[in-house]
C-alpha cells in the first residue's frame, strides 16, 4: 500500500458510513420532520442541526482515525470524509430529481430536495450540498487541531445551545412561571426557535463558566482536598441538603406536564434499581420482570377497587400486600429456574411475564381481576388528609419510595449477602466452592428483585387509578433492562441516569416519537461500541474495560511483609 | 485414622459412569496425590469431595462425618477446600475482593485479618497488588490468588485440582515450593497433577485413576520406581 493511498483511505471510508448513514436518516422522514422545528427562529433548523452535526461528527471521527505522522493528513481526511458524506446527499438529490424515488420511499420528498439544497435549483443546489459537506470538514478540522480545552468548550457551548432549542417547549414555561425572570424567557425564546442574541449569549456563557472551571477547578478541586475532614464533611452535608431542596421544589419548579414524566421516570428508576439486583448484582438475566410490576399493580387493584369490588382497603393497607406477594413470586419463579444460566435463564423468564400477562387477561380470571378491561376506582394514596392526586403530589410518593430502595440498594450492595451476589455473577460453581449457599442466594436475588417491582407497581396503579394487562408488555422488561445497560450494570446512579435517558428523554420529544426506537437502536448499538461500561458505570466495570488506560489502579504499593 | 476418607464412590454424568468405585484415604498432615491422564477422573473424584459432584453410591468421610448428604457450601464449613481446576479467580474482583470472599464463611474479622496476613507472607507478590483487578494477574499469580483464597477459608484438607496447569517451568517450581511449605505447617492436601513427576515428588503416597478406577496404590517412592507409571506418566520409555 503506498503512503498516499493510506492517506486517503481513512476520509473515503469513514466518508462511505457517514454518507450511508445520513442517507437513512433522510430517507426514513427524520431530517424533514425534525425541519418543523427551529431551533434559532428562520435561522437553523432541528432537521439542520442534525445533517451538521451528521456531517461535523463523521470529519471528527475520520481525522481521529487517520493516525499518520503527517500533520495534515487528519485535517485532510476529515474534509473527504465529510465531503463524501455531502457527496451522497449530492446524489440523492440528483437522483431524486431525474426520477420519481417516491413510490418506494415515500420521505423522498421534493421538501426533501429542497430543504437539502437550501431552496436552490439545479446545479447550484448540488453544489451548495458539497459546499456544507466540506464546510462541515474544515469545521471538524479545525476541532481536531484546536488544544482540547478549547475544543470541549465550543463543542459544550453548541450543543448547550442546541439543547436548549430543542428543549424549548419546556424550558419556556419553567422560565415563564418565575415571575420577574419571565422577561429572560421573552428575550431567549421566540415561538418556534431560539432568538439569535439568545443563541449567542447561551454559547458565550456556556463557553465562559467552562474555560473558568476549566482553569480553576483544579484549585477548587486540591482546595477541598486541602481543607480539613470536618469541613469537608460540611460541605457534603450542606451538599447533600441543597440536593434534598432541589428534590423536594423540583415539581413546582417544573410544573405539571415535566412533573408527570419525572414520576414516569421515578417509576423505571424503582423498577430499574429492582432489576439491577437481579441483573446487575446477581448477574441473572431476567426477561419476565414485567410480570411483578403487574402483580404488584393487580394487588392493589384487587385489594382497593370498589370495581372489582371485593375488599376497599386504602392504599397504604394494600401496599404491604403487594409487596409480599411480589416478593412470594419472585420466589416462586426462582425455584424452578434456580438451575439455569444465561441464555436459558433468559429464556424462561421471559415465558413466565408472558403467562402472567396472559392470565391477567384471561377471561377465566375475569371475574377477579376485570380481563382486557382491566379494573378501574383504584383509591389515590393519602396521608394524614394529604392526598398524592395530582402528578406534583405523586412525585412525592415515588420520590419517598426511590430513596427506600436506593437505600437498601447501597446498603446489600456492600453486605456479605452483596458480595454473596458478586462472586455467584462471576462463577457460579466458585461462589458454590466458596461456601456461598447459590439456592438462598439466588432466591434472595429475585425476592428483592420482585419486592421493588411490586412496590413500583402498586404506586403505578395508585398513579393512573386503574390497571389494564396491555400496561405490562413484554416491552417494558425490555425497556428496563436496556435502562440498566446504558446507565451501566449494577451501578444505583447509573439506573438513574439510564432512565432520564431512555424515558424521561423520548416523554419531552414526543413530537417525534414515531424515531423513538430507531433513536432507542441507535444509541444501544453506540453505547455498545463508544461506552460499553454505560453512562454512569460502577467502579468495577469501568477498571476492567479500561484496565490499560488507567495502569495506574495496578501500581504497586510498598509491600510491608516479606 | 484417616483424616478423609472416599468408599466406594460410584458417581454419573447422565449416563455415563465417571467414577466406578472409587476408595482411597489421606491421613492428617499428609499429602497424597491423585494421578491420571485426561478424563480418568480425577476431578470428578476431587469434585464428589467438595459436593460440586454427587456420588450415586458410596460415602465420603471426614474424621468419621458424612459428608455425602451435605451440599457444597456445607462442606467448606466443614474446612475442606477446593481450589478449582484452571484457577477460576473472580476476574473483575480485585486481589483483596478475592481473598475476602475466600473467607466468605468466617464471620471473625480477627481471623480473617490473621488469614490476610498469612496469605501474604506466603505470597507477597499478592500483597504486591492486592488492588489490582484479579483478571489482568499473570497466571502464576493467579493461581497464588487461587490457592490464598483457598488458605483463607481455614482449610482442614486442601484439595488442588492441577496447580500446575498452563504455568511455566520457574512457576511450576514456586507453586510446587509452596505446597511443600503448607506441608511444613501441617496442611493436608489432596493433589490432582497430571504432572505426575512433580507430584510424586512431594506426595508421601499416591493413587493412579484409569477410566475411573483406581488401578494402583502405593507410597510415592514406589510408585516413582514402577514401570507403568514410568511409562505412562512420565514420558519414559
Amino acid at each position: 500500500m503506498t503512503q498516499t493511498r493510506s492517506l486517503w483511505e481513512h476520509g473515503v471510508k469513514t466518508g462511505i458510513i457517514g454518507g450511508v448513514a445520513v442517507l437513512v436518516i433522510a430517507l426514513v422522514g427524520m431530517v424533514e420532520s425534525f425541519h418543523r422545528r427551529d431551533i434559532i427562529a428562520e435561522v437553523i433548523t432541528m432537521g439542520q442541526v442534525l445533517l451538521l452535526i451528521g456531517g461535523v461528527f463523521i470529519g471528527y471521527i475520520a481525522a481521529k482515525r487517520t493516525g499518520s505522522d503527517e500533520s495534515l493528513a487528519p485535517g485532510l481526511n476529515a474534509v473527504i470524509g465529510s465531503s463524501v458524506t455531502g457527496g451522497f446527499l449530492a446524489f440523492l438529490v440528483i437522483v431524486g430529481r431525474l426520477i420519481n424515488l417516491r413510490a418506494v420511499l415515500v420521505n423522498a420528498s421534493p421538501m426533501l430536495y429542497k430543504l437539502l439544497t437550501l431552496g436552490h435549483k439545479g446545479v447550484a443546489g448540488i453544489f451548495i450540498i458539497l459546499l456544507i459537506g466540506m464546510g462541515c470538514g474544515v469545521f471538524a478540522a479545525a476541532l481536531f487541531y484546536l488544544p482540547r480545552l478549547t475544543r470541549r468548550v465550543i463543542i459544550l457551548s453548541l450543543s448547550s445551545m442546541i439543547i436548549a432549542g430543542v428543549l424549548q417547549d419546556l424550558i419556556r414555561p419553567v422560565i415563564a412561571a418565575w415571575g420577574p425572570v419571565a422577561v429572560v424567557s421573552e428575550w431567549l425564546f421566540t415561538g418556534n426557535g431560539l432568538t439569535v442574541s439568545g443563541s449567542i449569549s447561551i454559547v458565550i456563557l456556556i463557553a465562559v463558566v467552562m474555560t473558568a472551571w476549566a482553569l480553576k477547578g483544579q484549585d477548587i478541586k486540591s482546595g477541598y482536598g486541602n481543607l480539613s475532614g470536618g469541613s469537608q464533611r460540611g460541605i457534603k452535608i450542606s451538599a447533600f441538603f441543597m440536593l434534598a431542596v432541589v428534590l423536594l421544589a423540583l415539581p413546582h419548579i417544573l410544573g405539571l406536564f415535566l412533573s408527570e414524566v419525572l414520576t414516569i421516570v421515578g417509576l423505571y428508576v424503582l423498577l430499574g434499581l429492582g432489576l439491577n439486583i437481579v441483573v446487575g448484582y446477581a448477574g441473572m438475566l431476567d426477561l419476565g420482570y414485567v410480570a411483578f410490576f403487574a402483580i404488584g399493580s393487580y394487588v392493589t387493584a384487587v385489594l382497593t377497587s370498589p370495581e372489582l369490588g371485593f375488599f376497599s382497603l386504602t392504599f397504604w393497607q394494600a401496599l404491604p400486600f403487594a409487596v409480599v406477594l411480589g416478593i412470594f413470586f419472585g420466589v416462586l419463579l426462582g425455584i424452578p429456574v434456580l438451575k439455569m444460566r444465561g441464555d436459558y435463564l433468559a429464556i424462561a423468564t421471559l415465558g413466565f411475564g408472558e403467562i402472567i400477562r396472559i392470565l391477567v387477561l384471561s377471561d377465566f380470571l375475569r371475574p377477579w381481576l376485570g380481563g382486557a378491561q382491566g379494573a378501574g376506582k383504584i383509591p389515590k394514596a393519602a396521608i394524614m388528609g394529604y392526598q398524592f392526586i395530582t402528578p406534583q403530589q405523586i412525585y412525592y410518593l415515588i420520590l419517598a419510595g426511590c430513596i427506600l430502595v436506593v437505600f437498601i440498594s447501597l446498603r446489600l450492595k456492600g453486605s456479605r449477602l452483596g458480595r454473596a451476589w458478586m462472586a455467584m455473577r462471576e462463577d457460579e460453581d466458585v461462589a458454590q466452592a466458596m461456601g456461598i449457599n447459590l439456592v438462598a442466594t439466588k432466591l434472595l436475588a429475585f425476592a428483592t428483585g420482585a419486592g421493588f417491582s411490586a412496590l413500583s407497581g402498586a404506586i403505578f396503579a395508585s398513579k393512573l387509578g386503574s390497571v389494564y394487562p396491555h400496561s405490562f408488555n413484554v416491552i417494558i422488561s425490555i425497556n428496563i433492562l436496556c435502562l440498566i445497560i446504558v446507565g451501566g450494570m449494577g451501578s444505583i446512579p447509573g439506573v438513574i441516569v439510564g432512565a432520564a435517558a431512555l424515558v424521561g428523554l423520548p416523554e419531552l420529544l414526543r413530537e417525534f416519537a414515531e424515531y423513538r426506537l430507531l433513536v432507542y437502536g441507535a444509541a444501544l448499538v453506540a453505547m455498545m461500541i463508544l461506552r460499553p461500561e454505560g453512562l454512569w458505570p460502577e467502579v468495577r466495570h469501568k477498571m476492567e474495560l479500561h484496565a490499560e488506560e488507567e495502569n495506574n489502579i495496578g501500581e504497586p504499593e510498598p509491600s510491608t511483609a516479606t | 485414622m484417616a483424616m478423609l476418607e472416599v468408599e466406594n464412590v460410584h458417581a454419573y454424568y447422565g449416563k455415563i459412569h465417571a467414577l466406578k468405585d472409587i476408595s482411597l484415604n489421606i491421613d492428617k498432615g499428609e499429602i497424597v496425590t491423585l494421578i491420571g491422564a485426561n478424563g480418568a477422573g480425577k476431578s470428578s473424584t476431587l469434585k464428589t469431595m467438595s459436593g460440586l459432584l454427587r456420588p450415586r453410591q458410596g460415602s465420603v468421610r471426614l474424621e468419621g462425618e458424612d459428608l455425602t448428604a451435605l451440599r457444597a457450601h456445607e462442606i467448606v464449613t466443614r474446612g475442606v477446600i477446593q481450589v478449582p481446576e484452571g484457577r477460576r479467580i473472580f476476574g473483575q474482583l480485585t486481589v483483596m475482593e478475592n481473598l475476602d470472599m475466600g473467607a466468605f464463611t468466617c464471620r471473625d474479622k480477627q481471623q480473617i485479618k490473621t488469614n490476610i496476613d498469612k496469605v501474604f507472607i506466603l505470597f507477597p507478590r499478592l500483597q504486591e497488588r492486592r488492588r489490582q483487578v484479579a483478571g489482568t494477574l499473570s497466571g502464576g499469580e493467579q493461581q497464588m490468588l487461587a490457592m490464598g483464597r483457598a488458605l483463607m477459608a481455614n482449610p482442614q484438607v486442601l484439595l488442588l485440582d492441577e496447580p500446575s496447569m498452563g504455568l511455566a517451568p520457574v512457576l511450576v517450581d514456586s507453586i510446587f515450593d509452596t505446597i511443600r511449605r503448607l506441608h511444613k505447617e501441617g496442611t493436608t492436601i489432596l493433589l490432582v497433577e497430571q504432572n505426575a513427576r512433580m507430584a510424586l515428588q512431594v506426595a508421601s503416597r499416591g493413587y493412579v485413576i484409569q477410566t475411573g478406577v483406581v488401578v494402583l496404590s502405593d507410597s510415592a517412592e514406589n510408585l516413582q520406581k514402577n514401570e507403568m507409571v514410568r511409562k505412562a506418566y512420565m514420558g519414559e520409555n
